[in-house]
């Protein structure tokens, strides 16, 4: 099936339009998902280490229903305010868990400077849906069976939030 | 664990619209079966959803997967419900674990099915693994592994 399937394969090296935040201490890549709550405490958490952290998307639409629109909300603020309104949505999604419905979605559009109806087709578009889908066939491929999910060099770093969350600040301290 | 050159124990299930499956129906096809401990514990929550995620994909290459464990069909069917599955549950609930049993994914101690991964091609088990607790979920990335090596 080569490189179209989902067969195993390493966690891939970021891409040009990889989504990384933080500088110095380890590489870590991170698959969440959105609409997850044991991401959002890992999450916030871990952007305020000193990781070099690569994200991507992985989510589980069965399990949460509003995963596949949160996601693809912050690959639509990209098209118009590149990484600054990617980091902008993603962070706010995490921190006002509460707020996740359209509207909220179409107000903090607003807030990062964004045309609210380009927003608004980009979001349901085939672009954003692949960037998201690219994201989480790469997860499959590397084995991540649930949220969130961490790799070192190629190694898992556990699964569970709690976890996961001690073994990024044990990486931190090493550096 | 069934493993792979055995014949594949026959075997009639209601689903989770207590519709009489067999394996007699899927001949022709590869048929994957997942075998998993509960409907709606939190593992097999994960193990189901992230399946569901690449179910279509399964399909795209003539595989049917189905889930089994010994949960009702009533159980099935609110599990299925909540999650959105569109992947079929078999319940092996009366005698209970006995067609698990005969593949090998029966906790006996416990009365509850293992987790793992058998797939049946022309009435054989083709391919079989087990996770090395029930708490570990086999990536859906060892069900495209498995396709391939029997494409």
């Amino acid at each position: 099936m080569g490189s179209e399937g989902l067969g195993s394969a390493a966690v891939p090296a970021p891409e040009p339009d990889a989504h990384l935040r933080g500088s110095g201490g380890p590489a870590v890549t991170l698959y969440l998902d959105l609409a997850c709550p044991h991401c959002a405490v890992v999450w916030v958490e871990a952007r305020e280490l000193p990781l070099s952290l690569c994200v991507r998307h992985f989510p589980i639409e069965s399990k949460r229903p509003r995963a596949a629109a949160l996601h693809a909300a912050t690959e639509a603020a990209v098209l118009q305010g590149g990484e600054e309104a990617f980091w902008g949505m993603w962070d706010s999604l995490y921190e006002d868990r509460g707020r996740v419905d359209d509207p909220h979605l179409w107000e903090r559009a607003r807030e990062l400077g964004l045309d609210v109806e380009r927003f608004e087709a980009d979001r349901r578009g085939d672009q954003v849906a692949e960037r998201v889908r690219r994201d989480f066939r790469s997860g499959i491929r590397a084995g991540v069976t649930g949220t969130p999910a961490g790799f070192l060099d190629g190694r898992p770093l556990g699964s569970e939030g709690e976890e996961l969350g001690g073994v990024l600040r044990a990486l931190a301290e090493v550096g | 664990m069934i493993e792979a050159g055995a014949a594949a124990p026959d075997f009639t299930l209601p689903d989770q619209d207590q519709n009489e499956v067999s394996l007699s129906d899927f001949a022709g096809v590869k048929l994957i079966l997942a075998f998993y401990p509960f409907d709606f514990s939190a593992v097999c929550t994960d193990h189901l959803s992230v399946y569901q995620e690449v179910h279509g994909e399964i399909e795209a290459q003539g595989a049917k997967l189905v889930g089994v464990s010994v949960d009702s069909p009533f159980a099935h069917k609110a599990f299925q419900e909540k999650l959105g599955l569109t992947i079929p549950l078999l319940s092996d609930f009366h005698p209970q674990g006995e067609m698990s049993r005969t593949y090998g994914a029966l906790i006996e101690e416990r009365g509850h099915t293992n987790r793992s991964l058998v797939i049946v091609e022309d009435g054989k088990v083709a391919f079989s693994m087990a996770a090395a607790t029930p708490l570990e979920i086999p990536g859906a990335n060892v069900i495209f592994d498995a396709l391939e090596e029997l494409a």
